[in-house]
């Protein structure tokens, strides 16, 4: 994936595709300057758009708002202040980037298409706003006097050129989080947004750095946008097209890569311009049909884009597994990282209540997690097992009780914390990040690892414990099959070597030798690195004999608990099991 | 008795909002069945509103006897928009929105959610701006006599008068109608359950042999038939143009939000709110910024109660 590119290699495409670009404003005048300008504004609100919709997927329909926010700002201050774009620009940046955190922290509490139509909502809002105030139409005033002060240059190539350099930087900057582990990041929150808080990532705080870059961005094109027309207007940078061409120019040329709406915009923006030169002004609208047809034959006929495509076309996706040799027979030894003083209480769950309306999904629930010991939580479906250990992870509220990890009250900790304390949760259906490889995964693992230098060992411990997963590192998750994504799901969560392991079924619809394998890989753990483990399991008797003690849970209460010989001779309990 | 000439114009308020409430609720109805079907929000749906009301105001100039049949022949042309519309809705569906969704995507990481949206976002910008070649920037309505006539209510005597307007009494009516009809069809037929089976679970539906193709076209149609009615009658008395649709597309969703996304009856109260809201907010608010009090409610309502007024819980993702 986009991840593994060699940097040198794109910087160099960076670099020949600006100098192509001043080469071609030497060559041309009048109008088609104009164009270049228009290509990198709107190239630029597509990477600021492309930062959340492409990498994170949350799609926005609303970025007109902080478009429209950098382009207020410039041509209010030069109107009404006779400030110099010079200072605009960047200030419209700046308060892209806080508009940004303002609508992110209020917004990102929806999910999916209803965090999308609530972006809507933002620019539209502000248009009834700005009319009323009576921005209806700000112009820049004119100052031939200082051309070079007020940025209004007598030769039309040096506004083109700022854009093309502003263009580069906003390019490079998305190729820098490409391949950062905020990139990475990002990715996981696209892919499954559970899974990465269940890994540690604080989920909202990278959204939230995400949308202020997203923000600055957008808002800088703006400020170059006000600068170029001279005159704004509220519904020409807070409108439904800004926003919707930010969209399409990222999705005709490729969602998730940098590259993707510069070269939808290279595409589009130009034919869409001309074709209104010509046509529009017999057919206005012209140029709103062809992005609508633009986007709408992109997502019939190519919904990855043309930067995907085209890279499919020449290289078929999806990686060969790569043989990187057997591991080392050193890392093969265990770490003896976990040796604790058995017996003590690891986790202490005291009468928690989790309410879902008026269900009570669990009401009053009591555990001891002592440390050292494989605990199992086992009853029918429905009891409210998974909903536990969502409460411990924080993933659902808890309406009453407390829940203590080595004596600390987590609580009210947000659920992306609790991993850095030592909580691993791995939760029910695996939820690998199919779309990255399995090396990828296990590094996301590690997100919540004390110490950062420790993540290659760390691999190196997952590796040993699961030597298939080293075998196909550098496959894509999805592609393996349902043992080894639980493998993987394992491995991910003790990537970041935590106190307490939780694992969520992990024998859901697997075959019984893999079950086995899976069920002495736990055991291993448990008795070579003392790593306390707690386990959900549907499959009773399998999960009784391989813990240390065990708790029944039915409809949301512990009906009964006890150790693993004391279970296992209770007669109700293998009636109820095996009798079935 | 100072208070009598506030209470007439907070009166006359209330009267305008609800029966423009009607009609926003009958929109909302429409937007609200395919949301509730489909999941998925039609971003076009304001712009296919637009279309009827063109198609209102062409039907009306060809077969209208004179200005004082004028309302009459609208009302007839609201119903055959009913038909014109459920062929088109199906049409766009098997066109365009299933290639995207339903059976081919309902094992998808988001069932096609964000495709259909993009999708129907595409076709939103087409139609507006194709409006625009075709019928100009002006903004029209349909004449009529009902459209300048209005009844005057007496109460206390004849200290406080209200003036309601025919067109849009008339229209308020036909909306409620109009509801009532989708909402027996939803809850007394065989499609109804077909369709509501096919909301609550597409994935069981498809187990059990349910064409869920075929419901989501039904669907899709309904919805649009129901705004396109809404269309015309809105047309009556309100000046408009290509853009028009999507004033009312965000009337629609923050209608459809407070009222629970899913039900037909749900939707129609939350337009009659939006409604109220959008006519009280003049109270306080200059006359400009009667949309943004409505985005202030789409916004809070998302935000603090996203099942919507009237509609059990239902997941924010």
């Amino acid at each position: 994936m986009q991840f593994l590119s060699p940097p040198g290699r794109q910087l160099a495409a960076l670099a020949v595709l600006l100098l192509c670009g001043v080469a071609v404003t030497f060559t041309i005048h009048g109008y088609e300057l104009l164009l270049v300008c228009f290509v990198g504004i709107w190239a630029m609100l597509g990477l600021s758009w492309n930062i959340l919709g492409g990498y994170a997927g949350l799609v926005s329909f609303g970025h007109a708002a902080f478009f429209g926010g950098g382009a207020y700002t410039v041509a209010i201050l030069s109107h009404d202040l006779g400030i110099t774009p010079w200072i605009g620009i960047p200030l419209g940046a700046v308060v892209g980037a806080a508009l940004g955190l303002l609508i992110g922290a209020v917004t990102f509490r929806l999910k999916g298409h209803y965090f999308s139509l609530a972006m809507l909502a933002y620019p539209l809002a502000l248009i009834p706003l700005f009319t009323w105030a009576g921005w209806s139409e700000v112009a820049l005033p004119l100052e031939r006097e200082h051309p070079l002060r007020y940025m209004q240059f007598s030769d039309p190539r040096i506004m083109p050129l700022i854009v093309l350099a502003a263009l580069g930087a906003a390019l490079w900057i998305c190729l820098r989080i490409e391949r950062t582990r905020l990139g990475l990041q990002l990715f996981a929150i696209r892919q499954n947004e559970l899974a990465a808080q269940c890994a540690g990532i604080a989920t909202l705080r990278v959204k939230l750095i995400s949308i202020a870059i997203s923000g600055g961005m957008a808002g800088l094109a703006g400020g170059l946008y006000a600068t170029t027309v001279l005159v704004v207007t509220p519904l020409s940078v807070f409108g439904m097209l800004a926003s919707a061409q930010a969209l399409i120019v990222s999705m005709f040329g490729g969602l998730g890569a940098a590259w993707g709406p510069l070269i939808g915009a290279i595409i589009l923006v130009p034919a869409a311009e001309l074709l209104n030169a010509t046509f529009g002004g017999r057919l206005p609208g012209m140029q709103g049909v062809i992005f609508g047809l633009a986007i709408m034959a992109v997502i019939l006929f190519r919904p990855q884009g043309i930067y995907w495509a085209v890279r499919d076309h020449l290289a078929p996706r999806g990686r060969v597994p790569a043989d990187h040799g057997a591991p080392s027979e050193e890392a093969a030894v265990p770490h003896p990282e976990y040796r604790e003083a058995p017996g003590e209480p690891l986790l202490v769950v005291r009468g928690i209540d989790v309410r879902f309306g008026g269900l009570h999904a669990l009401s009053d629930v009591s555990l001891e997690v002592r440390r050292g010991e494989i605990l199992g939580i086992i009853g029918p479906n429905g009891a409210g097992k998974t909903t536990l250990f969502k409460a411990i992870s924080g993933v659902v509220p808890l309406a009453a009780g407390s829940i203590r990890l080595e004596g600390q009250p987590i609580e009210r900790l947000s659920p992306a914390r609790r991993p850095h304390l030592g909580l691993a949760h791995v939760p029910e259906g695996r939820q690998v990040f199919g779309d990255l490889t399995v090396e990828e995964n296990l590094q996301l693992g590690t997100t919540a690892l004390r110490d950062g230098r420790d993540a290659g060992r760390s691999l190196e411990r997952c590796y040993a414990l699961f030597p298939v997963l080293a075998e196909r590192r550098q496959q894509l998750a999805g592609s393996l099959s349902g043992g080894q994504q639980q493998m993987l799901a394992i491995g991910r969560g003790i990537a970041s070597r935590p106190r307490l392991l939780m694992l969520d079924e992990p024998s859901m619809g697997l075959a019984p030798t893999i079950v086995d394998t899976i069920f002495e890989s736990v055991q291993r753990l448990n008795r070579e690195e003392g790593l306390t483990v707690l386990i959900v399991e549907q499959r009773a008797i399998e999960a009784i004999e391989i813990c240390d003690r065990g708790y029944v849970l039915s409809t949301g209460e512990v009906v009964m608990r006890g150790t693993r010989a004391e279970l296992l001779a209770d007669k109700t309990l293998r009636e109820a099991y095996l009798g079935a | 008795m100072g208070y009598t000439g506030e209470i007439e114009a907070l009166l006359q308020i209330l009267a305008a909002g609800l029966l423009l409430g009607c009609l926003y609720g009958l929109m909302c109805a429409g937007l609200g069945l395919i949301f509730g079907i489909m999941r998925v929000i039609n971003f076009a749906q304001g712009d296919f509103m637009m279309l009827a009301m063109y198609f209102g105001l062409t039907g009306v100039a060809l077969f209208a006897p004179g200005r004082s049949w004028a309302f009459a022949t609208a009302m007839a042309v609201a119903c055959a928009a009913a038909l014109v519309f459920y062929g088109l809705g199906a049409l766009t569906h098997w066109a365009l929105v299933s290639r995207v969704s339903g059976a081919r995507a309902v094992d998808t990481a988001d069932a096609g959610h964000t495709g259909q949206l993009i999708l129907t976002l595409g076709l939103s910008l087409v139609l507006q701006n194709g409006g625009l070649m075709l019928f100009g920037s002006s903004p029209v309505s349909i004449p009529s006599d009902a459209g300048t006539q209005s009844w005057t209510l007496e109460l206390l005597g004849g200290d406080i008068m209200l003036f309601i307007n025919q067109a849009r009494a008339f229209s308020a009516l036909m909306a409620v109608a109009a509801v009532l009809l989708a909402i027996l069809l939803m809850t007394r037929t065989g499609i109804g359950r077909q369709l509501r089976a096919v909301a609550s679970n597409p994935i069981a539906a498809l187990y059990m042999g349910v064409n869920v193709d075929r419901a989501f076209r039904t669907a899709f149609g309904i919805g649009l038939a129901l705004t396109a009615i809404a269309g015309v009658c809105v047309a009556t008395f309100y000046p408009f143009q290509a853009y028009s649709g999507f004033d009312f597309v965000i009337i629609m969703y923050a209608g459809v939000v407070l009222g629970g996304m899913g039900s037909v009856g749900g939707a129609f109260l939350g337009g009659l709110i939006i409604g109220l809201v959008q006519q009280l907010s003049t109270l306080v608010l200059p006359a400009q910024l009667q949309n943004t009090a409505v985005f202030v409610v789409f916004l809070a309502v998302l935000l603090i109660r996203p099942q919507g007024l009237f509609g059990r819980s239902v997941e924010r993702a």
